[in-house]
């Protein structure tokens, strides 16, 4: 029975990785600036996934604190970028 | 490495795992095929929910049955996720709309 979830990993694995590369050619090939930040943000939400796909698959809960940092960490990005092209500055006086 | 788990248990591990995935690419495959960006910007939240909610609920039952308790800190990824989201996408769509409208406008002025 473990094989089927080994299996079942390891195609979730793939498949976090075909997304985050789709997403990579989204990044590079975005006509405007909120299209690559949008990539940005899909794939750091991809590679949290990854990183909690590792953690199931090792069984390990070192890989959960790493994807917490990378969900909070992510966020304040995204929201530093998508003020910085709304407003020219991101903090401002 | 992995350890022991009853099969109903597995199974549904598996089929979460495989939901997951499965909705990560379409949720990149939108981003990368729609054809513009107030269309792009509602795939990529079929990957911040769903399939991040169905790995969240996946190691919830592998970590409750490793550890022979209920443990439920995984859902605080969920719930980050959930709570930060709508204000990447609301600030990005103001970024997107206010950026076309000066575009426009400079268009306008030069000819």
């Amino acid at each position: 029975m473990n094989q089927i979830l080994y299996l079942a990993s390891v195609f979730a694995l793939g498949c976090f990785v075909l997304a985050l590369s789709l997403a990579v050619i989204r990044l590079s090939s975005g006509p405007t600036a909120a299209d690559r930040v949008l990539a940005l943000d899909t794939m750091y939400i991809n590679g949290m996934l990854i990183l909690l796909t590792l953690g199931l698959h090792y069984n390990s809960p070192v890989y959960f604190d790493v994807a917490l940092l990378i969900c909070v960490f992510g966020f304040v990005g995204s929201v530093a970028m998508a003020k910085f092209l709304l407003r020219g500055e991101v903090i401002e006086p | 490495m992995m350890p022991d788990l009853p099969a109903w248990a597995a199974l549904i591990i598996s089929l979460l795992l495989v939901v997951a995935g499965f909705f990560a690419v379409t949720g990149s495959l939108g981003l990368l095929r729609l054809p513009n960006f107030y269309s792009r910007i509602h795939a990529p939240t079929l990957a911040n929910t769903l399939a991040a909610f169905c790995l969240v609920v996946s190691i919830l039952i592998m970590a409750s049955f490793v550890e022979h308790r209920f443990v439920a800190h995984s859902l605080l990824v969920s719930f980050f996720l959930i709570i930060t989201s709508p204000v990447t996408a609301m600030l990005l769509m103001r970024a997107a709309i206010k950026r076309q409208l000066r575009h426009e406008a400079e268009a306008q002025e030069k000819g």
